[in-house]
């Protein structure tokens, strides 16, 4: 109960970020060359002059800018994100058919860093050498310096084209037409150099956090009592440490997500994966601006609707925050 | 000021890092010196690998430009862009944290929402977007990164700053009647600024980072020759030559490996009790 009106009041929170967003995407909008027609037409004069000025009148070009902007407000709260001519269909419509397969590879991508990187820092942490604490720190900075498109193309060098393991990109085999879990294991195959290419640098980043945070609360009080007590090893280790040092992952999570979805633009990229990414791509490609704008308004709901989760994360984790 | 400079050279891996940073930049800075045709030239035959002929000691790419020629040449946009974003976007954080902090009240609520919902939009399709719609040129993409990496900054000296208000050495200068204006400077912004010239050092990484990025995905300035571009050409013949695109990234990874280190080292310098 206490939780449901939580989130109705964080979900209430939000509508302003929410407005700001579609604010900032009219400036921009209207920042690009030519007005709103000429930008969703798209430059390549692929609309006729007599849909040009229809659509002029639609937006109402020749209106006040505030008139304008609550007409977009309009649109947008409609769902309503305008019309890709390049790509022949609604903007709305592309970016949803897009979205699974990126939820897919970014989802994927956090389980896989956080599952690697909680065992990493826990194992570092509990061995106390200096040197696990050495290489979780230069694994982290390693991180931080390589950027992901070259790590994904090093790796197409090395697993596909050298060692013919893996495929080089794309979600699944065209040709092969598998269903099942031959489907499954296809699609799993072409995942894991997406997945391993995104998912190093928060490897290295909830590693580092998790053998800190494990440092600091091995040696806290409430732990020594635990252990004082006779509590089994394992209990102690869920119950006390692991429920600390999730606290910081989750923090880093819930502000990392932007520049997760960031990083998926390019390694779809590099890897064909047919999600949203790619989709930015393809809309920079073809200069279509009014689907970038989309993408870019459809990634910050993402990250709000995450930042929520991880709001809720933190509150179920740790009692003494208090949910209101 | 010289009793730091001192210190960093104490510090062998800052001292390290900073002498590399240097190097790379006179390289930069004296390419047209160095080499008798510019990056774009067709010097030799195409796919000569690194080694193979001595007057192209890293090869050539697809249509015979020289990669060593390219590798200086696009250090100078790299540098440039790290440097000047960086700069920008502290001086921006800067301000809008002072400001934040230090008047309080309706001030500050703005400046946060205007905060938050920059770091909401995710950074790299935000960065994306702005070049696409002013057009890539080294100066549109300098603008689009110091858009979006301010936040951080801000968000620091906010904290230092309403921190240090409260201050007692604050309000012994409030009490003298020296004037706000002088208080800011000198009394809170001195004092506040050394996490921020921290985090500008690896906003200096992230920026070479994203202008890669960029230039990689294809919204890099045409005109010049930059790391990320490399990496974009040499893809497309992956399969038979991955040096052409191996070695411009080794270049990235190197320079911002630098750049880390250097922060880091800064980082030990101003904050010598911080437990590591």
């Amino acid at each position: 109960m206490r939780h449901a009106r939580y989130i109705v009041s964080r979900l209430l929170q939000v509508v302003p970020v929410a407005l700001l967003i579609i604010l900032a995407n009219f400036f921009l909008l209207r920042l690009a060359p030519g007005d709103l027609a000429d930008v969703m037409a798209g430059e390549a004069g692929a609309a006729t002059p007599e849909f040009m000025s229809a659509l002029r009148s639609h937006f109402g070009s020749d209106l006040p800018v505030w008139q304008q902007l609550l007409h977009y407000y309009g649109r947008v709260m409609t769902g309503d994100l305008g019309y890709s001519f390049r790509n022949g269909s609604e903007v709305t419509t592309l970016i949803l058919s897009r979205l699974p397969s990126t939820l897919l590879l970014v989802g994927t991508t956090l389980l896989v860093a956080l599952a690697t990187g909680l065992a990493a820092g826990w194992f570092t942490a509990v061995t106390r050498r200096r040197w696990a604490a050495r290489l979780v720190s230069m694994a982290t900075t390693a991180g931080f310096a390589t950027p992901l498109f070259w790590v994904g193309l090093m790796l197409i060098v090395v697993f596909s084209i050298e060692l013919k393991w893996l495929p080089t990109g794309g979600i699944e085999d065209l040709d092969a037409d598998y269903e099942g879990w031959r489907h499954l294991l296809d699609v799993a195959r072409h995942m894991v150099m997406p997945v391993l290419t995104l998912s190093i640098f928060y490897v290295a980043i909830y590693a580092r956090l998790t053998h800190v945070a494990v440092l600091d609360v091995l040696d806290a009080d409430h732990v020594r009592t635990a252990r004082a007590k006779g509590l089994p090893a394992g209990r102690i280790a869920r119950m006390h440490v692991l429920r600390n040092a999730l606290l910081p992952v989750v923090t880093i999570t819930g502000m990392q997500v932007g520049a997760l979805i960031g990083g998926s633009v390019v390694v779809e990229t590099v890897f064909a994966w047919p999600g949203m990414g790619r989709l930015a791509f393809d809309a920079v490609m073809q200069r279509d601006l009014n689907l970038l704008l989309g993408i870019l308004l459809c990634t910050s709901l993402l990250v709000i609707l995450v930042n929520i989760a991880t709001d809720i994360a933190y509150a179920a984790l740790d009692p003494r925050i208090e949910l209101q | 000021m010289t009793t730091l400079l001192r210190k960093l050279a104490g510090d062998r891996a800052a001292l390290f890092a900073l002498l590399c940073l240097a190097a790379v930049a006179v390289l930069a800075v004296t390419a047209p010196l160095l080499f008798a045709h510019d990056a774009f030239a067709m010097v030799g035959a195409p796919f000569t690998w690194p080694g193979a002929d001595r007057h192209h000691p890293l090869g050539t790419d697809v249509v015979g430009r020289d990669i060593l020629t390219g590798i200086v040449y696009g250090a100078r946009v790299s540098l440039l862009v790290g440097l000047v974003a960086a700069s920008l976007s502290t001086l921006i954080g800067i301000v809008v944290g002072l400001a934040a902090g230090y008047f309080g009240g309706w001030v500050d609520h703005a400046l946060m929402r205007l905060t938050e919902l920059f770091q909401t939009m995710p950074p790299l399709v935000f960065v994306v977007t702005i070049v696409a719609i002013l057009q890539p040129s080294t100066a549109s993409i300098v603008a689009a990164i110091t858009v979006t990496s301010w936040t951080q900054t801000a968000r620091l000296i906010r904290a230092e700053t309403m921190r240090l208000r409260k201050s007692e050495f604050v309000l012994a200068a409030w009490t003298l009647g020296l004037p706000p204006r002088q208080i800011v400077l000198r009394h809170v912004l001195l004092n506040a600024i050394s996490p921020a010239i921290v985090t500008g050092t690896l906003l200096a990484g992230s920026a070479i980072l994203t202008e890669a990025a960029l230039s990689f995905l294809g919204l890099g300035d045409p005109n010049v020759m930059s790391w990320g571009s490399m990496v974009g050409a040499g893809r497309q013949v992956l399969r038979t030559a991955w040096y052409i695109t191996a070695i411009p990234g080794c270049a990235i990874v190197l320079t911002v490996l630098a750049i880390v280190a250097l922060g880091n080292g800064i980082d030990r310098l101003l904050n010598p009790r911080a437990r590591r």
